[in-house]
């Protein structure tokens, strides 16, 4: 693998931009201040193309400059997708052969989370990123509670439903609320549920971290740009794989 | 539309007409039910402005503890007011504060008074609740005064930021600096989930999620260094907050006595993206803008979240139907037109072709819809990727419509909305944006007039007619319990795929129908009765 460093406008140039505010009102020092910074960052040199001060004793920048660090590809750590990408006709295939019956599928925003937009573009028929949501997929059941869902209730809903995989998004993170919610909801489901018959845990949202399915007790975690289809692979694959095995 | 004054976009003032007389067709049985019916918040702020506050050592606000035993004694359908001031006359308590102690402590019994006893009640309970109302009164004009002093705002629109540290005396320090920087409306967002508590807390409050709570001290506060800033800057910066959720009478009420200037207060939004009980939504809501009305302030009613969560192309109608909604309830409940900050939201997906031009369709609309009322210009959201380069682009367009439009109040876009609670460049960058597009374009509206057969127009006349559909489907909708249209239409779903039946929903159990004796002073003042 070949090693990489950034590029402006000419291979190997190591060019990046970077924007910054310094509390310090702006001057020729704090110029000098915004330099030393991009230096101890590794830009060197480091040229302020703009400074502008924002609000008392603050100074906005924006710094152009060459790093010299290289990086290594080989050597980056990501959760590649482990399963087949289906289209909607392959996964009702998949489920109709496998299961024999429609796989039920319940999400929820839970905790004080009200932003559904996640939850609705996986699940709703619209979609996402031109892709429709699982609602479209013929043998998917999908049950959507919406927001503002309590871990209990959306266990019990998951009993009521019979659910095959219960899916959780999480948009709001301050306080890692959405940490805390996942944790809480993986904790619930292994408290309700003996290991064999326990759904498929899936959670989302802008600020997860896919390798952290483990730590939060799910199955799996998806990030930002995530589209129906991934899920809907992963849930098919899981799941019809787990009955075939 | 106003009258004698010829359409830009060849709206035919009969459609325009059609579509009031419809909403309020679709409107006015809600209203019926809402009179017949009252809610344990209704109950609750009207204690406090009869000038009960404060909590118990738990946090329990007084009004939830007394309000609470009068309904365990008495039932919720008489109102709380004659049960407690009946208990106040017969001397077992010396003011609401001590009754509802000894409420709590299960040493008053409530009873409803009858004859004699009914009519001192009324009068007794008349004479505190007049005097709530008298400093919102006050406070009306105090607003009224200080912008005589310091100066108004400068131009339209007025620039509406954001603060949301989740501490008030964190919030405070921004929202000043942010007014120094050219906000004339400060919103301090709310903790989530705060729309779903059946009570309102107490107290300066120092931790919130992704929001700070909204109570009678963080609206105090806050006001009072707004007022210290608008003294310095020569201009008065209003303050807004939200009402919608299960407490908007009260949250209302408190907002009118700490002289808060704006209140986000929409008719359905509880019912559609909280899962509230239609009937409390509408009973609440209605309590709710009553005091607005009173108390001066403009509301924002939340017709952005139609196209965040539909598309905003298809559901475009569906804004224009809620607008005619929320203008027809706000109307009924004693609002004016320059009290209307009825919103509308740029949301398209801006890899659709002519986005902008349906943006501007839209836009143009809801500015020949209802001419006088300051429309709420709401940002992009959901096509804000993290991108923000692009953001920062689309932004632009949207101060553009604004700007093209005549909006009154444009709440300031952030390039990195969907990244990070906006950083002080962000704020900086944003206004810059603004101020760009409003002194390179802000009079544009003077040259530009759309062609009345031109794609602009044709879309916002298919959009009208769309709303006129919508609202006939509407009317035309009914249930097998023969609830009004409204309600059943809210019931199958015909607001986006969110389905909310009458007897479903979270406070229902905080909704009583009203017996024959039941008695409020507060809304018969209101009520100018």
């Amino acid at each position: 693998m070949t090693l990489i460093r950034p590029y402006g406008d000419t291979t190997g140039d190591g060019m990046v931009q970077l924007s910054f505010t310094l509390p310090i009102e702006h001057s020729k020092v704090a110029e000098g201040a915004a330099v030393q910074l991009a230096n101890k960052m590794g830009m060197d040199p480091a040229l302020v193309v703009h400074a502008k001060p924002m609000g008392e004793g603050f100074t906005f920048f924006v710094v152009y400059g060459r790093v010299n660090h290289l990086v290594d590809p080989s050597t980056v750590e990501v959760v590649e997708r482990d399963y087949p990408l289906l289209t909607p006709k392959e996964a009702n295939a998949a489920i109709k052969r496998s299961l024999r019956r429609r796989l039920t599928v319940v999400g929820a925003c839970i905790g004080t989370d009200a932003h559904t937009v996640g939850i609705d573009a996986i699940l709703n028929i619209k979609g996402f990123a031109g892709e429709k949501g699982l609602e479209y997929y013929r043998e998917l059941k999908v049950v959507n509670l919406g927001a503002q869902v309590s871990v209990p209730q959306l266990v019990e809903a998951a009993r009521e439903e019979r659910a095959d995989a219960v899916l959780v998004s999480q948009v709001v993170t301050q306080r890692d609320a959405h940490l805390l919610n996942t944790r809480e909801m993986s904790a619930a489901f292994r408290e309700a549920y003996p290991a064999a018959t326990r759904p498929l845990l899936v959670v989302g949202g802008p600020r997860f971290d896919e390798t952290m399915a483990e730590e939060l007790g799910v199955d799996r975690v998806f990030s930002r740009g995530t589209t129906p289809g991934e899920v809907a692979s992963f849930i098919v694959h899981r799941l019809t794989q787990e009955k075939a095995s | 539309m106003a009258v004698g004054k010829a359409s830009q976009l060849g709206i035919d003032k009969a459609d325009v007409r059609r579509a009031r007389t419809l909403a309020r067709q679709v409107g006015k049985p809600i209203v019926d039910l809402a009179q017949r019916h009252t809610t344990v918040s209704v109950e609750r702020a009207t204690l406090r402005l009869a000038g009960l506050g404060g909590a118990d050592p738990d946090g329990t606000p007084w009004v939830n503890r007394l309000a609470d035993v009068v309904r365990a004694d008495v039932g919720l359908e008489h109102g709380v007011t004659l049960p407690v001031w009946d208990a106040l006359v017969r001397g077992e308590g010396d003011d609401l504060l001590a009754l509802a102690q000894k409420a709590a402590a299960g040493s008053v019994t409530f009873r409803v008074p009858e004859g004699r006893d009914a009519t001192r009640a009324r009068a007794a309970s008349r004479k505190a609740v007049a005097a709530g109302i008298k400093r919102i009164d006050r406070q009306r004009v105090a607003r009224e005064r200080m912008i005589a002093k310091v100066g108004d705002a400068p131009s339209k629109p007025w620039i509406y930021l954001i603060v949301a540290t989740g501490d008030i005396h964190e919030d405070i320090p921004q929202a000043q600096a942010a007014a120094r920087e050219g906000a004339d409306v400060i919103a301090v967002i709310r903790s989530t989930g705060q729309s779903l508590l059946d009570f309102v807390p107490e107290g300066a409050t120092r931790e919130g999620f992704a929001g700070t709570y909204a109570t009678q001290e963080n609206f105090r506060l806050m006001r009072a260094a707004l007022d210290e800033t608008s003294r310095e800057l020569g201009r008065y910066v209003r303050l807004t907050n939200y009402a919608s959720g299960l407490c908007m009478p009260e949250i209302a009420t408190l907002a009118g006595l700490e002289r808060l200037d704006m209140m986000l207060n929409d008719s359905m939004y509880g019912i559609l993206f909280r899962d509230i009980n239609p009937i409390r939504t509408f009973v609440d809501q209605r309590f709710s803008r009553q005091i607005h009305a009173r108390a001066g302030i403009i509301i924002n009613t939340g017709e952005d979240n139609y196209l965040t969560t539909a598309d905003a192309v298809e559901a475009a109608h569906t804004v224009t139907t809620s607008q005619l909604l929320n203008e027809y309830f706000a109307k009924e409940a004693g609002l004016e037109d320059w009290q209307l900050g009825l919103g509308h939201a740029f949301e398209i997906d801006p890899e659709v072709p002519d986005s902008f031009r349906l943006e501007l369709a839209h836009a143009m609309l809801a500015r020949e819809l209802f001419p006088d009322a300051p429309l709420k210009w709401m940002p992009p959201t959901r096509h804000m990727t993290g991108d923000i380069f692009k953001g920062y682009l689309l932004d632009g367009f949207f101060n553009l419509v604004g700007a093209m439009t005549g909006q009154g109040i444009l709440l300031v876009g952030m390039m990195t909305e969907a990244v990070v609670t906006p950083w002080i460049s962000d704020r900086d960058l944003a206004l810059q944006n603004v101020r760009y597009v409003m002194n390179a374009a802000g009079n544009l509206h003077e040259d530009f007039h759309p062609s009345p057969d031109g794609f602009i127009a044709r879309r916002a006349r298919e959009v009208l007619g769309e709303a006129v559909d919508l609202l006939q489907e509407i009317k035309d909708d009914t249930d097998a319990a023969g609830d009004p249209p409204l309600l059943a239409a809210i019931a199958d779903g015909t607001f986006g795929l969110m389905k909310r039946p009458a007897d479903k929903g979270k406070g229902l159990d905080g909704v009583a129908r009203k017996a024959g004796d039941y008695y409020n002073p507060a809304t018969e003042i209101l009520e100018g009765s």
